[in-house]
């Protein structure tokens, strides 16, 4: 066998094929083994059922705001006061640091004025997560600092938010994000 | 082993033994080990942290026979460890201390390689994996914290795997695959137990490398000169060395264990004693101090660079201080090994050592007023000393003289000129 193999140089000989065969199917083996082996740790089916949640803002009373759990996070709802939306509605693009909208409820880029971070305005949604490094931030429940910007504080790292969840001061880089949500009635909302 | 073997068989067994599994000869060989003489204190640290990590792992392995790596479970499983199990309270503040001396003991190494050149040509991979062998302390460290499931832990777990989430695109989908869903909850919880237990065996493994590495290359020693003659440059390990090493961790363990037994929760925070709660952020969050330098680093950048995010800037900055320790074999570019004949060298060393408390106490400290800035100083001063300081020193400090060799510096014989003058431009 080696004998012949000497007069076939440069072409491939069954040793090299078998090189080739097992190298291939270690290659393709190792790829295979891997992708269960990492997606393991994305989140499971379990977790992923938990995606929507119900909320009835019925109670809630004007100038009051609630927070409810919604996949392992905090979501805040504020029932705005009139000056509130006004004083939101008012303010200059310019003035934003993020002039992102960063509302799931808008397909692609949008301006963050407030028209484009509320369905109704009465009802500010946004995702209780500092976007700086994910602390819960002030400013929901009553006698909370709510920041210099009279919406919500993240402790951790001194990020003000707006009463629209924009980011106006401090180290967080966006707005508080707008969750996938819609009205079901005049007075609930479904998050997810 | 570098060094030929001395081992001759005495009995059957051994004999027996020596042709099938040389075990005998391995262990007899490495104690007597050919190690310079003049090794001083700094270097027990070696032997002090091998003592800490057989330390962390059988308290560890003992505790998690009674802990619950379940979200609603984890935290009274911590109490029923400190009220119920005999001896519990005494394996957890060990285990938790212990890794606090861990890093007390494991700076005081660093800084000693540091001091004395222990990183250069041939030692370069040794120090390598001593740098890998602190990333994994650090992955480790970080993820005990988490197990108890208090708000620090809970917090902890939040604000570092947000680190990710700086990068764009990849980021988010790294964070949630390190957290097993879109917040910290009872998945992380149990792969962080899975890994904690995990990756002492693998820090076990690259020390094996780590000792293995000197042992080719030799001991570096306070000199910085290469052993001459071995004979008259070393001493045997054992009795030497294992006397030497096996004091300092008597007084090591006396520290260690004032912690244990008088202020077991000092280097701990109260707020860990309250359980998780995701919906509320502690006032004041900080990691454990041996993390705080690092931590000051990453809220030092408070800046944009360019279209860089602050953020971001902040997460690269904290992750370089660490990677810059891997190149740094390359960046000094003296011929002197040792600093104790590097003058100028010494003073920013210790400017250097200066910096890295300030570090740690800045980080400490609310990210407002004058800390701010004294913690962008310190970490300008950081990554100056690695990338602009030690790589021009090397080109225009005129060294001290060395001695000619060990043995010439512990009979404190006049230096020869010669030597000293490698590093030196002619004159």
């Amino acid at each position: 066998m080696s004998a012949s193999d000497d007069t076939h140089q440069g072409e491939p000989t069954r040793r090299d094929f078998i090189h080739l065969f097992a190298g291939a199917t270690a290659a393709v083996g190792a790829a295979g083994v891997a992708v269960p082996l990492v997606h393991q740790m994305n989140p499971d089916a379990s977790v992923l059922a938990l995606s929507t949640k119900d909320v009835d803002l019925s109670a809630l009373e004007v100038g009051q705001a609630i927070k409810v759990f919604w996949q392992g996070k905090p979501v805040f709802i504020r029932r705005r006061t009139a000056e509130e939306i006004a004083q939101s509605e008012e303010t200059p693009i310019g003035a934003l640091k993020d002039k992102q909208a960063r509302n799931a409820n808008i397909a692609g880029k949008a301006d963050a004025e407030d028209d484009n971070r509320v369905i109704n305005p009465q009802y500010i949604v946004v995702v209780g997560v500092c976007t700086h490094l994910g602390c819960v931030p002030l400013g929901t429940a009553q006698g909370e600092v709510r920041g210099d910007f009279g919406g919500w504080f993240c402790p951790c790292h001194g990020s003000h938010y707006d009463n629209s969840g924009r980011i106006r001061k401090g180290p967080a880089p966006e707005n508080l994000a707008v969750p996938p949500y819609q009205f079901t009635s005049d007075t609930a909302i479904r998050i997810g | 082993m570098s060094h030929a073997s001395t081992y001759k068989p005495q009995t059957a067994i051994e004999r027996w033994l020596d042709k099938r599994l040389p075990i005998v000869r391995f262990s007899d060989d490495f104690m007597n080990f050919p190690t310079p003489k003049n090794l001083n204190y700094w270097w027990t640290f070696g032997a002090i942290l091998v003592v800490c990590l057989v330390i962390q792992i059988i308290t560890g392995v003992v505790l998690a026979m009674h802990y619950t790596p379940h979200k609603d479970l984890a935290f009274d499983s911590i109490e029923h460890i400190m009220r119920d199990v005999n001896y519990g309270w005494l394996m957890r503040y060990v285990h938790a201390n212990g890794a606090a001396m861990f890093f007390l003991a494991v700076y005081i190494h660093m800084f000693r390689g540091l001091y004395y050149g222990s990183y250069k040509e041939p030692r370069e991979l040794n120090w390598i994996l001593g740098v890998v062998i602190f990333l994994l302390m650090m992955a480790t460290a970080f993820m005990g914290y988490v197990l108890p499931w208090g708000q620090m832990s809970f917090w902890a777990a939040t604000v570092i795997t947000n680190f990710f989430t700086a990068f764009p695109i990849i980021g988010e989908p790294i964070k949630t695959l390190l957290l097993g869903g879109p917040a910290v909850d009872n998945a992380t919880l149990n792969r962080f137990f899975s890994l904690h237990y995990l990756l002492p065996f693998a820090i076990f493994g690259v020390v094996v490398l780590h000792i293995w590495a000197f042992h080719t290359s030799g001991n570096n020693n306070p000199t910085g000169v290469d052993v001459k003659d071995v004979k008259k440059d070393t001493v045997p390990f054992h009795p030497y060395y294992t006397v030497k090493d096996g004091f300092a961790i008597a007084v090591f363990m006396l520290l260690f264990a004032a912690f244990v037994f008088f202020n077991p929760n000092g280097m701990g925070h109260p707020d860990n004693y309250i359980p998780a709660n995701p919906l509320v952020t502690p006032a004041h969050i900080v990691p454990e101090w041996y993390f705080l330098p690092f931590y000051a680093i990453l809220r030092a950048i408070t800046f944009d660079i360019g279209p860089v995010s602050s953020k971001l800037c902040g997460v690269l900055a904290m992750f370089g201080s660490i990677a810059v320790l891997f190149v740094l074999p390359w960046l000094d570019t003296s011929k002197v090994r040792s600093m104790r004949y590097r003058p100028v060298a010494q003073l920013w060393f210790v400017l250097f050592v200066v910096a890295c408390l300030a570090l740690g106490f800045f980080g400490g400290k609310p990210a407002e007023g004058w800390y701010v800035l004294g913690s962008q100083i310190a970490t300008a001063y950081y990554f100056a000393f690695f990338l602009i300081i030690l790589p021009l020193l090397g080109l225009f400090e005129k060294a001290k003289p060395q001695p000619k060799s060990i043995a010439d510096s512990v009979l404190k014989k006049a230096p020869a000129s010669s030597v000293g003058a490698i590093a030196q431009p002619a004159e």
